[in-house]
């Protein structure tokens, strides 16, 4: 699960880390108001961003000609001006896709002068299940890219789970950014905080680009987050009912939150035929063979290892719901559920939805005799394949026709 | 031989009296499998029945090491409490724990994989479907079964399989079977991105194992791991292994059903699996369809 920017900062917040002064606004009276605080403040700059699970925010455009979804603004009056423009349009950049998002709630928050930018991340290491933290004093750019091009500006501190960080790690990444004084002290306890905000929130990821040294109103240098993201592990949220409390249903594709109350596993995808599949591996396999035959796959399904009726008639409905498909691709390894409950649940939710489009079934495993009997016997009409080769060809066949 | 598991091996099952955990134990049983043991806390001194065999329940794996000498543990626990269950098969030193669990948090398995630093207790999984050593009967009848896999597709051969994906593996062994290829040992090491046993761990084992003559390896796009058992391959390899990888067309950032298949960063495609299996010769299927006929091409 992804959270926004400001809910982002409201967990690292918790857990003792420095971010911009600010608050999070859902209509522009909120905006004003918390405009109105940041200047009182004796801040000079105010910003305000789009909160969408999108990146490229800065750069992107709103459908009615507004540029820039991350705006300064000098005073309030430009405040509420931005928020006008923001709060309820659609936000397009280049993850968006062209159908943009909807900002729904925008960051007010207080712009202090960045003098040095870094950048800082926390998530695990694959290669020896260990949490890593990375840091670089490239921040406010492309992470991959540094790690590409400059990888030796990248430093990594593994953090050992059963002690847990400890403060010389903290002290040995400050160093390595060339910090000192205020900065260093304070960038320690923000690494330490920022740390067991991956740890105890059950992160996957925590990115803070850019971490930076600014210049308080008062003239002191303090480290902070000017920008955070998170990502949280899903089978983690169940002991985590706060954070599951910042889920934004309006972010995620409304047939994927469908396909979830079914217990289904689906991703849309842009291409044309359709895939059910049982097990992730033969699912993602499913996607792969179809495009090796030269079609390009509407979705990712995944119905599990014990899909039952119910769940494959979802399924179908779900698959439908979507206007570019043009063919359906069943591929079924039953290894212990039974290959005939499948094909009449095939069988019922091709007569419920009154489908009309071409539906190739690849069915093998457990009981396969009976299931096609059970296909066959139906007098639909349903294009059979014997290996999933055979069925891929078939499958993009009928959508090339 | 085999690797990790033979016919012989005495298995107890974590979780015995679930739903889940039951059904299998009950088809490990028909497959022939020496269960042994069942752990339930609060259920000790109970009997799981099945087609005749009794298999007691005790409250802690322990007390059924103890009694009943079983050396490997199925996990069929819910998710908030698998880690536990996989750290009391570590601390009563089974030799194998195979945890099938799906959904157990990363952070969990960070601090089970710490854990057994040390340890001599081999974990397969989580979220895996488990081992199978075909036996000699009928439908590989009389081999052990550890886990969720159809036992029946099975035959006893010379092919070792290791696989992140259980549909993958189920077809890769389908598709040996039907050529009437046999198999020597099928591993599922999980679709998690924390697990406890790699590609390279099991592929090791096979090069080793005079009875397994040749090795399919199924991977998928996210981390690394693959590739590392490429490069030892290339330097090490003594035997065909053929492969595929899953996930060429998943767009990144998105987790595929498996918590582990994802690609971030750039990092952990198809592609650069794909281009390392080429590395290392290890002979590529084009397509899930043709991985049994790549291998037996190489034979």
């Amino acid at each position: 699960m992804n959270i926004h920017e400001y809910q982002a900062k409201q967990l690292l917040k918790q857990h003792g880390v420095a971010v911009p002064p600010g608050e999070p606004c859902k209509t522009v009276a909120e905006a004003q108001a918390a405009a109105e605080k940041i200047f009182a403040a004796g801040h000079t700059l105010a910003v305000i961003k789009s909160q969408i699970h999108a990146g490229g925010r800065g750069k992107g455009t709103f459908t009615h000609g507004f540029k820039g979804g991350v705006k300064l603004a000098k005073s309030v009056e430009e405040t509420v001006s931005f928020a006008e423009n923001m709060l309820g349009k659609t936000l397009v950049t280049v993850q968006t896709g062209p159908e943009g998002r909807v900002v729904q709630t925008i960051l007010v928050a207080a712009a202090e002068k960045i003098l040095k930018e870094f950048y800082l991340a926390v998530l695990l290491d694959r290669a020896n299940s260990r949490p890593l933290i990375m840091a670089s004093t490239e921040g406010g750019v492309d992470i991959e890219e540094v790690a590409a091009h400059t990888p030796e500006k990248i430093i990594k501190e593994w953090v050992d789970p059963a002690v847990g960080i400890q403060p010389f790690q903290a002290r040995k990444i400050a160093s390595g950014l060339g910090l000192k004084g205020d900065a260093f002290n304070g960038a320690v306890k923000l690494i330490m905080g920022v740390y067991k905000t991956w740890w105890e929130s059950d992160a996957s990821m925590v990115e803070i680009n850019p971490l930076a040294v600014v210049e308080t109103p008062s003239g002191k240098e303090a480290i902070i987050c000017v920008d955070a993201k998170i990502g949280l592990d899903d089978n983690a949220l169940y002991r985590h009912p706060d954070i599951l409390a910042m889920r934004d249903l309006a972010e995620e594709s409304p047939l994927e939150i469908e396909a979830s109350k079914y217990a289904l596993n689906y991703i849309k995808l842009d291409g044309s035929i359709a895939c059910l599949v049982n097990g992730a591996g033969l699912a993602m396999s499913t996607m792969d063979i179809i495009q090796h035959f030269g079609g390009l796959p509407a979705n990712f399904l995944d119905v599990g290892g014990g899909a039952s009726k119910d769940q494959v008639s979802a399924a179908f409905k779900i698959i439908l719901s979507d206007p570019n498909v043009k063919a359906i691709f069943v591929n079924i390894f039953g290894g212990i559920m039974d290959c005939n409950v499948i094909a009449t649940g095939i069988v019922e939710a091709v007569r419920e939805t009154g489908l009309k489009l071409p539906l190739v079934v690849r069915l093998e495993g457990n009981n396969v005799a009976a299931g096609k009997a059970t296909l066959d016997a139906s007098g639909l009409t349903i294009i059979s394949g014997d290996t999933m080769a055979d069925a891929a060809k078939k499958v993009v066949a009928a959508v090339a026709a | 031989m085999s690797i990790l598991v033979t016919p012989q091996t005495r298995l107890l099952v974590q979780g015995i009296t679930g739903a889940f955990g039951a059904r299998h134990a009950q088809l490990s049983i028909d497959y022939g499998t020496q269960v042994v043991a069942g752990v339930t806390p609060g259920k000790g001194g109970q009997i799981f029945e099945h087609r005749g065999v009794k298999v007691p329940i005790f409250d802690t794996v322990a007390e059924a090491v103890r009694e009943t000498k079983a050396t490997a543990s199925a996990v069929f626990v819910p998710p908030p409490f698998a880690a536990d269950a996989i750290l009391e098969g570590i601390d009563a030193h089974l030799d194998l724990v195979v945890a099938i669990t799906e959904g157990i948090p990363v952070i969990d398995m960070i601090k089970v994989k710490r854990a057994m630093q040390g340890s001599t207790t081999r974990l397969i999984g989580p979220n895996c479907p488990g081992i199978v050593t075909p036996g000699e009967g009928k439908d590989s009848h009389g081999g052990c079964r550890i886990g969720i896999a159809p036992g029946y597709i099975h035959k006893r051969g010379h092919i070792g399989v290791v696989s992140r994906s259980g549909t993958l593996t189920y077809e890769a062994v389908f598709q040996l079977t039907s050529r009437g290829v046999g198999q020597s040992t099928c591993v599922g090491i999980g679709g998690d991105p924390v697990n406890g046993t790699s590609h390279l761990d099991v592929i090791q084992m096979f090069m080793a194992d005079p009875d397994t003559h040749g090795i399919i390896m199924i991977g998928e796009i996210g981390g690394s791991a693959e590739e590392e058992a490429a490069e030892w391959i290339k330097a090490h390899g003594t035997k065909p292994v053929a492969g595929f990888i899953a996930g060429a067309t998943a767009p990144p950032g998105r987790r595929m059903g498996h918590a582990g298949a994802i690609v971030s960063g750039g990092k952990g495609t198809a592609q650069a699996k794909f281009d390392a299996f080429r590395a290392a010769g290890i002979g590529v299927s084009a397509t899930p369809s043709e991985m049994a006929d790549t291998l037996l091409k190489m034979m």
